[in-house]
């Protein structure tokens, strides 16, 4: 997994609430066998405007010129900036695959589904919940500003922006280990090998039928 | 001890070890594996030379990808195949039991497991696939994982995992005519929304929930990712023992009597406190249909299409978006919308029961002219055998229903089965997110007695004053 120490990210603002993993990367896409090169179909059916399906060569499709990260000034965003409840429905960790095999580092939200935030952690994506009205007052900046940068500082925990206010975020300190560290959770689970051992020979000599 | 709610015990009694910030590794006693989440996680493992740590853990099926018609044929979706290939070759290498294509016992996971007894009460129960909430109507811990999660358990048979709140969801009371548990799980999403239970461990209690038969139960739990909760559950009682006594992975003997001696303390004691509490009044709820995009936006069969003008700023965009892909317009009543298609299946509502439900309501009739297509999927190969026992198969050919092989199927459309742009259906399922059920096409939520239902009707219809 790759480190997260700090970036300084372009932003790209998808306004919407309620965005489901199903959006972030339609089912037909699910049938692969690897994990890795889902990002130019991150947002299909949103980005283009034919049907896509896994084999296509995307770089001569259709695009939708009116869907945000088809703009050419959010070209290269390493930051997105959305609303409620982001990554919700289905558990496919393909959605945070495709967000950073799309070039994504960080995803900033008043809320996020469960799985889908776990899930951003174990692929280098950190996902960054602030308070609705923190979330707002981003999205008016970056209306207002050409070529919107965040400077996001995982040690500090601290976001920049480009005028210099700094907002503080939260982060569990385990998960934020992991990131720093590029750490791979079995390796750091399996440290723990004699105590798993011992509690699966007690907690199946009390439920034997397990 | 201080009184603790299911949730609690379960918790505690799968704690190996918890850091001061409360992250604590939790041992998982059952892991189910199906082909569209795990080929990652079994190349992660050969890619760092690991091996599972605990293969009778594990039990995979194919599902999401099977063809529902013509299996002898194989399935002909090339990239289908190889997903299916690449679990037979994966369980094959590792030395896991699989319930392959062609097999009696092949299904959709959570009608699957919890068939052949391998989901048990007061067990940890993980799968790559958001419904595995289903399994904790057994009165066990069970939660979809993402495909890292399903390596990690592999490898280590434990879960990072924090304790979530809890919620307790109480139902009173006797359900009306036609009501079914699909109707209460669809209510309470209505209430709380879809996120409403992020951040909760959701345990169903009162009158109601325990006079559910299993089928029911597990319905209902099924549904609470919907809600935004991860886990829901129900206490293990006499309807849960009797529905696994005798079942293929369920103990036996002497060990039987043991287990079930320690399953009756799988409930929530007198007195537990939750941090939330929801109450329901069963005799109010009606069968619901969804008018939306998302589960929360359902209404009662007797009600309208809301108008997105009288909603509160938060809700109103949506629901306005939701109309027009839905093309519904505002204030229409529920029984005035027509449909294109039926589809009675899926991990939610593709048990037996189900099927009898449905079957009950189709008896002697006829689909309507306008109705192109109505799918039953049974949820395994058993539910199908049993159901054909009982004539079922019969009764919905007769009406003009397609009688298929089990599998995921419509529910989301990775098989040949799915909806074209602009169609209409009459959904089993759980989702009715756009482009679910097929690119373009248009999901409606309900139970199987209210499909079957709109399927003879060609509308939906109150089934509760037929
Ligand atoms: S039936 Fe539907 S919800 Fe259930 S496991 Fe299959 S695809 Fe998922």
């Amino acid at each position: 997994m790759e480190k997260f120490t700090q970036i300084n990210g372009l932003v790209v603002p998808l306004d919407r609430a309620n965005v489901d993993t199903d959006a972030i990367i339609p089912k037909q896409f699910l049938k692969s066998i690897k994990r890795s090169g889902f990002g130019p179909n991150a947002f299909d059916e949103w980005r283009y405007l034919d049907h896509g399906e896994p084999g296509m060569d995307n770089s001569t499709r259709p695009v939708n010129p009116e869907f945000v990260l088809n703009q050419p000034r959010y070209q290269g965003a390493q930051v997105l900036l959305t609303r409620e409840n982001f990554g919700c429905g289905s558990s496919r960790e393909h959605a945070p695959w495709a967000l950073e095999d799309y070039g994504f580092r960080v995803i900033i939200a008043p809320s996020f589904a469960d799985i889908f935030f776990n899930n951003c952690f174990k692929n280098g994506l950190l996902p960054i919940k602030l308070d609705v009205d923190t979330v707002d007052a981003l999205f008016k900046a970056e209306a207002v500003t050409a070529n919107f940068k965040l400077a996001i500082d995982l040690e500090a925990q601290t976001i920049t922006l480009p005028e210099g206010t700094v907002y503080p975020f939260i982060v569990d300190a385990f998960r934020k280990h992991c990131l720093l560290n590029g750490l791979d959770d079995i390796g750091l689970t399996l440290q723990h090998m004699d105590e798993i051992s011992a509690f699966e020979a007690k907690h199946r000599a009390a439920q034997p039928w397990l | 001890m201080s009184a603790q709610t299911l949730y609690d015990k379960l918790w505690n009694s799968h704690v190996v070890r918890q850091d001061a910030d409360g992250t604590a590794l939790i041992y998982v006693d059952r892991q189910l594996v199906h082909e569209v989440t795990s080929p990652q996680a079994f190349e992660g493992l050969r890619l760092a030379k690991r091996r599972p740590w605990r293969i009778a853990s594990l039990l995979a099926v194919p599902d999401h990808n099977v063809p529902t018609t013509n299996r002898a044929a194989g399935i002909t979706d090339p990239v289908s195949r190889i997903q299916v290939e690449t679990l037979d070759a994966n369980c094959a290498e590792f030395g896991i039991t699989e319930f392959k294509m062609g097999d009696i016992r092949q299904g959709v996971v959570h009608v699957m497991g919890p068939e052949q007894g391998a989901t048990l009460p007061g067990m940890t129960v993980v799968c790559g696939d958001s419904h595995t909430s289903t399994h904790g109507a057994f009165g066990a811990l069970a939660h979809g994982i993402g495909t890292s999660e399903v390596e990690h358990v592999m490898a280590t048979q434990c879960l990072v995992a924090k304790k979530s709140k809890s919620m307790e969801v109480r139902v009173e009371g006797v359900l009306g005519h036609g009501v079914t548990a699909k109707d209460i799980a669809l209510a309470v999403i209505g209430l709380i929304g879809t996120a409403g239970g992020t951040g909760y461990a959701i345990e169903f209690t009162g009158s109601t929930v325990r006079g559910l038969s299993m089928e029911g139960r597990m319905t209902l739990c099924n549904m609470v990712i919907e809600a935004g909760a991860r886990a829901g559950m129900i206490a293990a009682d006499d309807t849960t023992f009797a529905y696994l006594k005798g079942r293929p992975f369920a103990p036996q003997g002497a060990m039987w009597e043991q287990a079930v001696a320690s399953w009756r303390n799988l409930h929530s004691d007198e007195g537990a406190v939750f941090d939330t509490t929801l109450q329901l009044d069963a005799a109010q709820i009606k069968p619901q249909v969804t008018w939306g995009t998302s589960p929360e936006m359902v209404v009662s069969v007797d009600g309208c299409v809301p108008d997105p003008a009288s909603m509160g700023q938060d809700k109103r965009e949506g629901a306005e978006r939701a109309l027009v892909y839905m093309d519904l317009k505002a204030n229409t009543p529920i029984t005035e919308i027509k449909i294109d298609k039926v589809f009675i299946g899926s991990c939610t509502n593709g048990r037996i029961e189900d099927m009898r439900a449905a079957a009950a309501v189709a008896r002697g009739k006829k689909v309507a002219a306008n109705v192109m297509q109505a799918l039953v999927v049974p949820g395994s190969g058993l539910v199908k055998l049993q159901a054909e026992q009982e004539g079922l198969d019969k009764i919905f050919i007769e009406a003009g229903f397609e009688w298929r092989d089990p599998g995921c199927s419509m529910c989301l459309a990775m098989n040949d089965d799915k909806l074209a742009a602009g169609e209409r259906c009459a959904s089993t399922s759980n989702r009715n997110f756009e482009g679910r059920q097929g690119q373009g096409g248009r999901t409606h939520l309900v139970s199987p007695e209210m499909a079957a239902a709109a399927a003879i009707a060609g509308h939906f219809v109150d089934v509760s004053k037929i």
